[in-house]
């Protein structure tokens, strides 16, 4: 990768400094019921409804492994490209909340189900590849609920239990925008792998965020906090950029760097101490008696392997060679399966670059506007694609075409329904557009004698005026040769 | 019929079948001597009431059909019972009443018996004199004063002094086998593996094993049928072919090669210990079996590795217990306060006790030298097992180092008590089956036991060898009811 204007770099008198971050991203594993019971993981039930006697930690109630977030783990080291270990070991990390019923979460230590992958990211000046160092199973804690009532604290346990991936990075990222980029990259492989939904509003996708600094050119690194539980690519973004930037002050003003643990206040935009490397808990990890170590076949991996789709790599290669897309327009309509679904369904029928433009140009932004995702369009691939089909025969101009998309964006309509019941067809019908020109040039005598004394500016003022007489239906390539001719 | 209470399971099971007795007079009778018997502290919740009326109830359509039809059954109060208040002889579970029931439990419950009520224990199964109880010591019916042993006490004193014809005790160091010789009945720990842990309150889940506490190797047998089966609520259940271990019962062990382990030659150990293993020794020749002499080598290493990996296991599985979700909750100025008021009025001091060991030799820095190593050493002693087992059936040593000791003898010596478990715990560690049968007395007539350890899932050899021993020493329990006004 080239490093030159795009490398983000903090400056401060005549030192320059490098900011190195790694993330451990918890990624709810998309599942119907728990990693270790058989209660619901839906999201948004009432209040302690999804809580088996397993995630309550009643006495004498034991976990029984749940097969199919297992596969999904599985899934997601194929789809980053890591080495699936065939024996991993569920541990059991102790530490006394009131949200966690056991008094330890079930997580994976020593020996985790996924081990080292990759993942590239496509940045304004290239390629950069992203080193995955992990990725295990664990168990979410509840929730602690403080604002309910001054004194007390309500714990809310649907989701204790609910499956996570934690997915840990290598230190290699080294800008916010890379964060941005590796967070919305690794979403973008769950959300094709159907393993996380990826939606952080409701909590699914959550980093731990390790930031520190370092002068430029150095290859040690510094000493590194965490940021813990930030829920937002922005927040994270946010908290790197205050991070950094606290910890190469502290290293100006000649003070060293605590290594802790910290939080990121959204409210104040900064990062503040949660506790010390000395408070650091002792989580007394050991392999839970529980359970038996995990064990899968070669076969079970490999059965696995045929059911991953097409990735967005891979994807984004094909639409680059099957239908010369540039690297930016694949990039865009591969981001997520949804788009890129949406995509090969409307180019089923139509122009490939008709349909590329109009998708990333007016539906994007209409979709935006009102902020919806592809798969709520109110446009169909299907009315898309005729849309593209009538500008393409010449049945509508592009300009036409946006006021019909407009109406299409109202609701699911046929384009061609509102083509008619509205009148736009393109009159392309030569003696239609020579009466409406010559009525055009009669109406501006003294313009026309202008034009032929040679003020050919004047030319696009007629075809202004052609256009508007027509209510904007003239074919105006035709407009343009009749025009010249009369004139 | 007279002295219902003193028919053995199958003496009872026989009568309810041949309607000579019904399931109500049964469960009447060892109702009344229960009531009777308070004076032994041995239950710590009773159900009689309820227990009268189920019997009534399967008088009216009987069942006989089933593996224990009618026979009323108290159990040990660490298996969750529904809807009937579940401690493990704890202060933190005074409260508790499960909403779910055992797989054990059900197993029984699905055969026929009824529960008359739950039995006392140490707290959390820590213990192996009963006396870390909250609900208080239980007396050993063989003499006043006397510990019944534990953690199972209120059941081994149960069974012994006939306030139930049968019971079931979990065993994570010696906690069925120990109390059974104290008290002179048959307890049998089985593999690990083969009775489900579901809904058994916790102590130490690698090594915690259910298993029946009875008056001969029969019962024994037939329980342990019952409970047995493979559970998918338990990961740590196996799933593989179990005998029907009473019609396949036999005393015909000839040519059976039995273990003698050197090792368990420990120093000091009583004279009428070695006498007594060596009459074991005896009746196992007359059996027609072969005597083979064998080495554990590292069973020295069994009672310090088992006093690493059990409190470990048992400090991470008491951490739920935290006043937030049910039982004991003391107050506090917020939640650590509570949290530390809670535990430290809830549990015990031999819980505590453990609950610390566990924090510590878990802890960062000292993980590798205890835990680590510990699980390593119980490898090694598994493997000495295995070697063994190439060249033997089953191994014969004595259930525990001595009879049964006095209340509040070694109530302030942890590691003298944490000696009885000598003999018992290597097979905890080990993971196999082990069967204590009482086989004589010692000067002052308390009863002594000589346990029989088999290979794994081979319960059936090992119930073979107790059943023809039994048959040999013909042992009688010397109880005068002194407890009874």
């Amino acid at each position: 990768m080239s490093k030159d204007k795009s490398e983000y770099l903090i400056n401060r008198k005549d030192n320059q400094y490098e900011v190195v971050i790694g993330l451990e991203v918890h990624a709810q594993v998309t599942s119907e019921s728990k990693l270790f019971s058989t209660s619901s993981t839906k999201f948004g039930a009432e209040p302690n409804t999804q809580v088996s006697l397993v995630d309550a930690a009643l006495p004498g109630m034991l976990p029984v492994i749940n097969e199919y977030c297992v596969k999904q783990a599985i899934k997601t080291g194929i789809g980053l490209k890591a080495k699936i270990n065939k024996r991993s070991v569920f541990d059991r990390k102790n530490y006394f909340y009131a949200d966690l019923p056991q008094g330890y979460q079930i997580s994976q230590f020593k020996d985790p189900i996924v081990g080292e992958g990759k993942v590239i990211l496509d940045m304004p000046d290239g390629q950069k590849e992203v080193g995955i160092e992990r990725l295990h199973l664990e168990q979410d804690a509840g929730k602690s609920i403080h604002d309910l009532d001054p004194k007390n604290t309500f714990v809310d346990l649907n989701r204790s239990g609910v499956a996570l991936m934690e997915i840990v990075s290598k230190p290699d990222l080294r800008s916010p925008d890379e964060v941005n980029a590796y967070v919305k990259k690794l979403r973008s492989i769950m959300r094709y792998l159907g393993t996380c939904d990826g939606n952080m509003q409701e909590g699914s996708l959550r980093a731990d965020v390790n930031v520190s600094v370092r002068k430029k050119g150095t290859k040690e690194f510094g000493t590194r906090c965490e940021i813990k539980n930030v829920n937002s690519i922005k927040f994270m973004q946010m908290a790197i950029e205050y991070e950094a930037n606290r910890q190469v002050d502290l290293i100006e003003e000649g003070q060293s760097i605590d290594q802790e643990t910290r939080l990121f206040d959204t409210k104040k935009n900064e990062t503040r101490s949660m506790r010390s490397k000395e408070d650091a808990h002792d989580y007394r990890y050991f392999p839970d008696p529980d359970l038996l170590p995990l064990e899968v076949s070669e076969d079970f991996i490999e059965k696995l392997k045929l059911e991953i789709p097409e990735l967005p790599d891979e994807k984004k290669k094909r639409f680059i060679e099957k239908f010369k897309l540039t690297p930016y327009e694949a990039t865009i309509l591969v981001s997520d399966n949804e788009t890129s679904n949406y995509f090969e369904n409307v180019i089923k029928k139509s122009d490939v670059k008709l349909a590329t433009n109009w998708i990333i140009g007016e539906l994007f932004a209409a979709l935006n506007e009102k902020n919806l995702e592809i798969t709520e369009s109110p446009i169909s691939a299907g009315n898309l694609s005729k849309l593209i089909n009538l500008i393409k025969d010449g049945t509508i101009s592009g300009k036409i075409a946006k006021t019909v998309f407009e109406n299409m964006m109202e609701g699911d309509k046929d384009p061609k329904k509102i083509v008619e019941e509205k009148g736009l067809k393109q009159e392309s019908d030569p003696k239609a557009l020579e009466a409406l020109i010559d009525k055009v040039i009669d109406d501006n005598r003294e313009k026309a004698t202008e034009y032929k004394s040679g003020k050919v500016k004047l030319f696009g003022f007629f075809v202004g005026q052609v256009m508007k007489v027509s209510g904007g239906k003239a074919n105006p390539q035709l407009v343009n040769e009749i025009l010249k001719k009369k004139l | 019929m007279s002295d219902i209470t003193k028919q053995s399971l199958s003496e009872l099971i026989k009568n309810i079948k041949d309607k000579k007795l019904s399931s109500t007079e049964v469960t009447k009778a060892f109702v009344e001597r229960s009531e009777k018997s308070k004076e032994l502290n041995a239950y710590v919740t009773e159900d009689f009431s309820a227990a009268i009326d189920k019997a009534k109830k399967f008088d009216e359509n009987p069942n006989l059909d089933l593996k224990l039809p009618g026979i009323p059954m108290a159990v040990k109060d660490l298996f969750c019972t529904k809807n009937v208040k579940t401690t493990a002889g704890s202060k933190i579970l005074n409260n508790f009443t499960p909403t779910y029931e055992s797989t054990v439990t059900q197993n029984i419950w699905n055969e026929g018996a009824i529960l008359l009520g739950k039995l006392n224990c140490d707290e959390f199964a820590m213990g192996s004199s009963n006396e870390t109880s909250f609900f208080g010591c239980v007396q050993n019916p063989i003499d006043k004063d006397l510990v019944p042993g534990g953690s199972s006490g209120g059941s081994s004193s149960a069974v012994a002094a006939q306030l139930t014809p049968i019971t079931i005790g979990t065993d994570t160091g010696g906690s069925i086998r120990q109390p059974a010789s104290f008290t002179g009945i048959v307890g049998l720990k089985p593999t690990y593996g083969s009775c489900s842990r579901y809904g058994i309150v916790a102590f130490a889940s690698s090594l915690d094993q259910a298993g029946p506490m009875a008056q001969n190797v029969r019962d024994c047998a037939l329980l342990h049928e019952v409970i047995s089966s493979y559970d998918e609520k338990d990961s740590t259940s196996i799933d593989f072919k179990r005998n029907n271990y009473v019609k396949e019962l036999t005393n015909n062990i000839k040519g059976k090669k039995i273990g003698i382990p050197k090792e368990y030659r420990v120093d000091g150990m009583p004279k009428e210990i070695e006498d007594l293993w060596k009459k074991g020794i005896d009746y196992v020749k007359d059996c027609g079996a072969e005597i083979i002499d064998i080495s554990l080598p590292h069973t020295n290493y069994a009672l310090p590795t088992y006093y690493i990996v059990a409190p470990a296991e048992a400090s991470s599985n008491l951490a739920r217990y935290d006043g937030v979700k049910y039982g004991f909750r003391a107050d506090g100025e917020n939640l650590i306060d509570m949290y530390e008021k809670t535990r430290s009025e809830g549990f015990g001091a031999e819980v505590q006790r453990r609950i610390m060991i566990g924090t510590y030799v878990l802890s960062s820095g000292y993980y590798d030298a205890y835990y680590l190593k510990a699980q390593k050493v119980r490898k090694l002693i598994k493997n000495d097992f295995d070697e063994a087992y190439k060249k033997v059936d089953a191994i014969l040593t004595p259930s525990t180092p001595s009879s049964a000791f006095k209340i509040g003898e070694k109530t302030n010596d942890p590691v003298s008590m944490y000696l009885n478990d000598i003999f018992t715990v290597p097979v905890n560690l080990a993971g196999l089956p082990g069967i204590s049968i009482p086989a004589g007395h010692d000067a002052k007539g308390y009863p002594l036991g000589l346990q029989i350890i088999g290979k794994a899932f081979d319960e059936q050899n090992l119930l073979n060898i107790a059943y023809a021993m039994e048959e040999k020493i013909n042992f009688k329990n010397k109880i005068t009811d002194w407890w009874i006004k």
